[in-house]
């Protein structure tokens, strides 16, 4: 079963680049946090994607126009959160997908101690074999 | 110079082969998608009869009359089809096909190679569709392989090659070399192409993402087959040497967990020696004869860069005039991006943020993470900590690589820790 764990950082504290208002050792330490617990998915088997994204300061909201032609808005300063990243996992069961979900959300912050970020998790819709 | 090459595997040989084989046979038959399923199964059978029976005395030879003899199986096949369902289309194909007949294999095999090519990069193509076109048909890459190396399914890949190959052929572009006004214009697109094929490896994130550093392998590898096809031409050596000099800093560009080390801060000890040797002379050679091009000049460049034991032995007054050079050739912005910061290396901080104030109200750049960075970078040089680390973060919230974004944050923890202790 494929599960989406989407990781929802809040904006106060982040501004501009988030972490990067954070001391050295907490970036690297966070940094590090973040590649073993990918090493670790993928050494289990259980990793299936994994992406960070880029800053909110960028984020649009796209609507079509009655033309079909692109309308954008945003971004929006006065959004509390921002998905900073998210994973796809392969696992056995929904409580092996919230175990990760807990794991991540335990990711060392701007003073070393767990920032329990809040980690969304959703199952992702299988497909028929040919899709 | 030639460069070491590996010792010729059966492989590597089957490699080489390929585009030529290709080449020749899309020019007999005229017909790419059929021509590829042809050679496909040609050398299919190398690779099961030769390890058996040994590498024929002419083996590029035998791989084009296996091709054929499978394209010509192909079309009595289709013939025999169409035949089938309506006389009078069979009789226009055939028709078609006479027309066709197979040319006697007169022209040198080199020029296949480059036909292909310049096929491949038909300015009709998108970069990414003619990116993954050069590299399934010249490179020999597989369509997984080159999935693999942009990170897409490999279904994905499969049909942006097949939608490119459907592009070169309603675009009906003759199966020849181009015309002598076209052909400038025509191998900027290739060397364009090439030039794009290194930096999607080049930028990508090491250690973790070696399938893509293979990428920067495979554009020099293509590069100098061409200029050992067009070895008189000043920009395929120039965009050859820039590929080299700037791939020998590959070892020293990232640290063990693949964040990105700054020119300045890397060790110069693990550059590639053997890499800028060649660049260096090849680049050399190139501004001699005469005719400068964009290419010639940016591998100068990054020539003055190796050349430098340490950093701050760098010949930055002649990198700023090769920069001007460049302006007056192109009107870039990240090339203005370059010279401000090299005259800011020449004539103090100030100078180069006021080139970039200038940049700025171009208009181009607005929004960039690079302009915010490199702004970021003169202000700390010029003393001011507090505005460094406010374009820092911007350039760090702009930024849509990982490595480089986890780097002007890190810029930025720097000053921050140097300003207030924690």
């Amino acid at each position: 079963m494929k599960y989406m764990l989407m990781m929802h950082a809040p904006k106060e504290g982040w501004t501009n680049a988030g972490i990067g208002t954070w001391p050295k050792e907490a970036i690297k330490a966070h940094i590090d946090f973040m590649m073993s617990l990918n090493r670790k998915l993928k050494e289990d088997g259980e990793y299936f994607d994994a992406q960070g994204l880029a800053g909110p300061e960028e984020a649009k909201v796209v609507r079509a126009r009655k033309d079909g032609t692109p309308n954008t808005d945003g971004p929006f300063a006065e959004a509390k959160e921002f998905l900073a990243g998210f994973w796809i996992v392969d696992v056995d069961s929904t409580e092996r997908a919230y175990e990760i979900a807990a794991q991540a959300s335990a990711a060392p912050g701007k003073d070393g101690t767990p920032l329990n970020m809040p980690i969304e998790v959703r199952q992702v819709m299988s497909a028929p074999p040919d899709a | 110079m030639t460069a070491a090459r590996a010792p010729l595997g059966f492989e590597h040989l089957l490699r080489e082969l390929a585009p030529q084989v290709l080449g020749s046979v899309v020019r007999r038959f005229r017909d790419f998608a059929a021509a590829e399923d042809a050679v496909q199964e040609a050398l299919l059978a190398a690779a099961m009869q030769w390890p058996r029976e040994g590498v024929p005395d002419n083996p590029r030879g035998w791989l084009i009359h296996v091709a054929a003899r499978r394209m010509t199986d192909q079309i009595r096949s289709d013939l025999a089809r169409r035949q089938r369902e309506a006389f009078i289309l069979m009789q226009e194909l055939a028709e078609d096909w006479v027309a066709a007949e197979p040319d006697v294999d007169s022209e040198p095999d080199r020029d296949d190679t480059l036909i292909l090519l310049f096929m491949c990069c038909h300015p009709a193509l998108t970069s990414s569709s003619a990116i993954a076109l050069t590299l399934r048909a010249v490179g020999g890459l597989t369509t997984a392989e080159i999935a693999n190396a942009f990170l897409v399914p490999e279904a994905t890949m499969a049909q942006r090659i097949s939608r490119a190959k459907q592009t070169v052929k309603a675009s009906r572009v003759p199966f020849q070399l181009p015309t002598e006004d076209e052909r400038a214009q025509r191998l900027a697109s290739v060397l364009h192409v090439l030039y794009l094929i290194f930096n999607e490896g080049y930028t990508s994130s090491a250690g973790a993402d070696l399938h893509r550093s293979e990428l920067s392998g495979e554009a020099i590898r293509l590069t100098r087959a061409v200029h050992a096809l067009l070895p008189g031409d000043g920009e395929v050596a120039g965009l050859l040497a820039l590929m080299l000099l700037t791939d020998a800093r590959r070892p020293a560009r990232t640290g063990p967990d693949g964040e990105l080390i700054s020119l300045k801060q890397q060790d110069r000890t693990l550059w590639d020696r053997d890499a800028i040797a060649e660049g260096i002379t090849l680049v050399t050679g190139a501004l001699s004869k005469g005719t400068i091009g964009a290419y010639q000049l940016q591998a100068a460049i990054a020539a003055v860069h190796d050349e430098a034991d340490r950093a701050q032995d760098t010949d930055w007054p002649q990198i700023l005039a090769l920069y001007g050079l460049l302006m007056r050739m192109s009107d870039n912005p990240m090339v203005a991006l370059n010279h401000a910061i090299a005259a800011a290396m020449v004539h103090g901080p100030r100078t180069g943020l006021e080139l970039l104030d200038a940049l700025e109200a171009d208009g181009r750049l607005t929004g960039h993470h690079r302009l915010d960075a490199v702004r970021a970078h003169l202000l700390e040089l010029a003393g001011d900590n507090q505005a460094a680390i406010a374009h820092y973060l911007e350039a760090a919230g702009r930024t849509a690589s990982l490595p480089e974004r986890n780097y002007l944050a890190m810029q930025a923890a720097r000053l921050g820790a140097a300003a207030s202790p924690h």
